[in-house]
C-alpha cells in the first residue's frame, strides 16, 4: 500500500511528498466500506424525492408549495431536482457524513492503533494534520457533487430538461443553468468546510473514533435546534449552520452575494479556529496509541 | 484543556517538564487569538465605517424638502432593508390574513397576487431589491428563504410571480398617469412622500447633520410633531445629497425603543438597470391567475395595489388621507393629533366578519378603558391606537391612549 511508500523516502522537505501523504490519505478514506456506505445514502436522496415528486404529479398536479426549496418547479425542469437534492441533504445527510469522516480522522488511527505509525514518518504533525483535514475537505466536495450528479442524473431520467426560470422570474439558458448549479454544488461543500474542521478538533480531544464521531453529529444537530429558537437571534448569525440555506441566493438574478460572503466568511472563521485548536491540540498531545 | 505533559517519559527533570508544559500552553494562544481578532473586526469595522459623517455644504431645510420634491431619479437600482416593529401580538399566519381581509381584498386565490403578498411587509425584516426605467419599467422583488416573490410592470403588464409555489399573477396597468410616475414603491421615498404630506405648523422640520447611506453622502431630515400625545416620536429621512432621492426613512416612537419603521438603502445604483430585468415569460407549468379572475380586480392596479398592501399603510399620514378612504369619518384634532371617528352603528365590539367567535379573542387583545363616554376598549400598537366604545364609536390615532379616551370624552 502507498504508506509504505511513505515510510520508503527518505527527503525529508518535498512538496510532492506531502501531496504523496495525501493520496495515501485519500485512497484510505475513499476505500473504507463506510465512506462508500455514507456516499450511496447521499446518492439515494435526490432518487427517493425524484420518485416521490414523480409519482405523486403523476395524475398532472402540481406538488405544491411545501416541502424542500425549489421542489415545485421539479416537474418543469428536471435540473431544479439538483438544487432541491442539496437543499434537503444539507441540513442533515451531508454534514452527519462529514462529522463522520472528520471525526474518525485521528480519533480512528488512534483507536486501531495506527496514528503513531503515520507519526513514525518524518511528515510532522502539523503537516499530518493539514493532510488530515484537506482529505476531509475533498470528501466534502465529493460527498455533494455525489448528490448533485445522482440528482442531475435522475432529473434528467423522470423530468423534462430545458431553459429556465430564476427564482427573480427571469430566464435562463439550460447551459447557464448547468453553470449554476455547479457553483450551488461548490458553495454547498464550502458550507461544509467549518463543520469539517469541528469534526477534526473533536477528533483531536479523543482516542475513540466513535466518540469523536457521535460528538460532533451531536453538535451539528444541537446547533441547529439553537438556530431555530427566536431568542437567540442575537447568537445565530455565529451558528455554522446559519447562512447554509444561502446557495439558493445563487438562483437570483442578479445573484444577491450578501448572505453567500457572509457564508464562505463564517466558514473560513471555523475553519482557522477549530484548525488551529487541533493543531494546537494535536501537536502537543501524547500519542500512546 | 491543559495538555498532558506528565506522561511524556522521554523529558527528563521537573523544569524541563514545566517548560515544554508551558510551551504548549502556548499554542492554544493561536485559536484564542484568532477568535479575537475576528471578534474585534466584526465589532469595529462597522463603527469605524460608520464614523465619517460626510462633511456637506450646509442646507436648509426648506432647501432640503424642495430638493425632494424636484427630484426626478427615473433610473435606479438597489436593495432596500425593511424593518417594521409595530408592536402587534404575533399571530403567525393569521395577522396576515386577517390584515390582507382589512385591505379589502377579494378571496383572490393566487399566492402570487400583489396585494395579499405585500402585506407580508407589514411585520419583520425583509430584504427588497428595487429596479427602475423610466416609467414604464419597474421591478419589486421580495427575498425569501430560498425563495422569491417578483412583480415586475413593464409596459402594459403586470406580473407576480411567486417562486415558491411557482404561481404567476397577471394584471394589466392602467392608464393614469399619476400612478405610472409613482417611483418602484415600498421604498425610502414612498415613506418619506407620505411624511412630508403630514407636514405643516404643527410640525418641526430640521436638518440634523449628515450621514452615509448605502454609501452615498446624504443629508437627515428630521420632522417632528410640536404637539404632544402623539405617538410619532420623531421621524428620520436620509436623503442623497447629489440626486434629492431619500435613501433611508426611520419613524421612532414617542414611547421609545426600536423603530418602528425602518427602511433603507444597502446597496444603490442609479445606472440604467439592464433591459433584462424587466422581462417575463411565466415559466412552464405556473399556475398563472389573471387578474379579471382574482375576484373583484378590476380596481386595483399597480399602484393601488402597493397603495392599498404596501408599508405605506403604516407612514404617518393626515387625517386627510385617512377620511378619504373610510367613508362616514370625521376628523378631530389636527396635524399629527388628528383622530379619525366614526359610528359603525353597531353594538360595542368591532362588527361583520370580526364579531361571533372571534369576538372574544379579540376583547382579549384589548384593554378596557371607562371615561365620561363609558366605557370602551383600546386596542394599541406601538404606532396606532384605537379605542372602540362601548355604542359603537370608534377613535383611531397616532396618539396615545390617554388622547384617546379625551377626545371621546369630548365627543360625548
Amino acid at each position: 500500500m502507498s504508506r509504505a511508500e511513505v515510510v520508503e523516502s527518505v527527503r525529508p522537505v518535498s512538496p510532492l511528498w506531502t501531496f504523496g501523504l495525501l493520496r495515501s490519505e485519500l485512497t484510505t478514506t475513499f476505500r473504507r466500506w463506510r465512506t462508500l456506505a455514507l456516499l450511496a445514502v447521499l446518492a439515494a436522496v435526490p432518487v427517493l424525492v425524484g420518485i416521490a415528486v414523480k409519482m405523486e404529479t403523476s395524475d398532472g398536479s402540481s406538488p405544491g408549495g411545501g416541502g424542500p426549496a425549489f421542489i415545485s418547479q421539479i416537474t418543469n425542469n428536471g435540473l431544479f431536482l439538483v438544487f432541491t437534492a442539496l437543499a434537503a441533504t444539507l441540513p442533515f445527510f451531508l454534514p452527519m457524513a462529514i462529522g463522520v469522516v472528520a471525526g474518525d480522522a485521528i480519533a480512528g488511527e488512534a483507536n486501531a492503533g495506527t496514528l503513531r505509525y503515520l507519526l513514525v514518518a518524518p511528515a510532522g504533525r502539523s503537516r499530518l494534520l493539514l493532510t488530515k483535514y484537506a482529505t476531509v475537505v475533498i470528501f466534502c466536495l465529493a460527498a455533494t457533487l455525489v448528490v448533485a450528479v445522482s440528482a442531475l442524473t435522475v432529473g434528467a431520467l423522470l423530468f423534462p430538461l430545458g431553459d429556465l426560470t430564476t427564482i427573480s422570474g427571469t430566464q435562463i439558458s439550460f447551459a447557464e443553468g448547468l453553470g449554476r448549479a455547479l457553483l450551488i454544488a461548490l458553495a454547498v461543500a464550502a458550507s461544509l468546510i467549518g463543520v469539517a474542521a469541528l469534526g477534526l478538533f473533536v477528533s483531536t480531544l479523543t482516542g475513540s473514533g466513535i466518540a469523536a464521531m457521535a460528538t460532533t453529529v451531536g453538535l451539528l444537530i444541537t446547533v441547529q435546534i439553537l438556530d431555530q429558537i427566536p431568542q437567540l437571534h442575537a447568537l445565530q448569525p455565529y451558528f455554522f449552520s446559519h447562512y447554509w440555506l444561502s446557495f439558493a441566493d445563487l438562483m437570483r438574478e442578479p445573484v444577491y452575494w450578501d448572505d453567500l460572503t457572509k457564508n464562505l466568511g463564517l466558514q473560513a472563521l471555523y475553519a482557522v479556529v477549530f484548525g488551529s485548536a487541533a493543531w494546537a491540540r494535536f501537536t502537543t498531545k501524547d500519542i500512546t496509541a | 484543556m491543559a495538555p498532558y505533559a506528565s506522561d511524556d517519559s522521554t523529558t527528563g527533570g521537573e523544569a524541563d517538564e514545566r517548560r515544554s508544559g508551558r510551551r504548549k500552553a502556548a499554542r492554544y494562544v493561536v485559536p484564542v487569538t484568532v477568535m479575537g481578532v475576528a471578534a474585534a473586526t466584526i465589532g469595529l469595522v462597522p463603527a469605524l465605517a460608520d464614523s465619517g459623517d460626510p462633511d456637506l455644504p450646509k442646507i436648509t431645510a426648506q432647501q432640503l424638502i424642495e430638493k425632494i420634491a424636484t427630484s426626478d431619479v427615473q433610473q435606479l437600482s438597489g436593495t432596500v432593508k425593511i424593518s417594521t416593529d409595530l408592536g402587534l401580538p404575533d399571530l403567525g399566519g393569521l395577522e396576515s390574513s386577517l390584515m390582507s381581509g382589512a385591505a379589502g381584498q377579494g378571496e383572490g386565490g393566487s399566492s402570487a397576487d400583489p396585494t395579499a403578498k405585500l402585506t407580508e411587509l407589514a411585520s419583520g425584516t425583509h430584504t427588497l431589491r428595487v429596479a427602475a426605467d423610466g416609467p414604464d419599467k419597474q421591478k419589486l422583488s421580495l427575498l425569501e428563504n430560498a425563495a422569491e416573490y417578483s412583480l415586475v410592470h413593464n409596459g402594459k403588464d403586470v406580473w407576480g410571480y411567486d417562486s415558491k409555489s411557482n404561481e404567476v399573477y397577471h394584471g394589466t396597468a392602467s392608464e393614469s398617469p399619476q400612478h405610472e410616475k409613482e417611483q418602484p414603491p415600498a421604498t425610502p421615498k414612498d415613506f418619506a412622500e407620505e411624511a412630508l404630506k403630514a407636514v405643516d405648523d404643527t410640525t418641526s422640520v430640521t436638518v440634523d447633520g449628515t450621514a452615509q447611506v448605502a454609501g452615498r453622502d446624504a443629508y437627515k431630515l428630521l420632522i417632528e410633531p410640536k404637539q404632544s400625545g402623539s405617538t410619532v416620536g420623531a421621524v428620520s429621512v436620509a436623503v442623497d445629497a447629489e440626486t434629492g432621492m431619500p435613501l433611508k426613512f426611520t419613524l421612532t416612537p414617542a414611547s421609545g425603543g426600536a423603530a418602528v419603521v425602518d427602511a433603507g438603502f444597502t446597496q444603490v445604483s442609479f445606472a440604467k438597470p439592464a433591459a433584462s430585468t424587466f422581462d417575463f415569460t411565466p415559466p412552464k407549468g405556473a399556475k398563472v391567475t389573471e387578474e379579471k379572475d382574482a375576484g373583484k380586480g378590476s380596481d386595483k392596479d399597480f399602484g393601488k395595489g402597493f397603495e392599498k398592501g404596501g408599508p405605506r399603510e403604516h407612514a404617518p399620514k393626515s387625517g386627510d388621507d385617512l377620511g378619504k378612504r373610510l367613508d362616514g369619518m370625521k376628523t378631530i384634532g389636527e396635524g399629527w393629533n388628528s383622530i379619525a371617528t366614526f359610528d359603525t352603528g353597531g353594538e360595542g365590539m368591532p362588527s361583520g366578519e370580526a364579531g361571533g367567535d372571534l369576538g372574544g379573542f379579540v376583547d382579549s387583545l384589548g384593554d378596557k378603558v371607562t371615561g365620561k363616554f363609558g366605557s370602551g376598549t383600546v386596542f394599541s400598537t406601538r404606532l396606532v391606537n384605537a379605542l372602540i366604545t362601548d355604542d359603537g364609536k370608534v377613535y383611531v390615532g397616532l396618539v396615545t391612549k390617554d388622547a384617546l379616551v379625551k377626545a371621546a370624552d369630548a365627543g360625548k
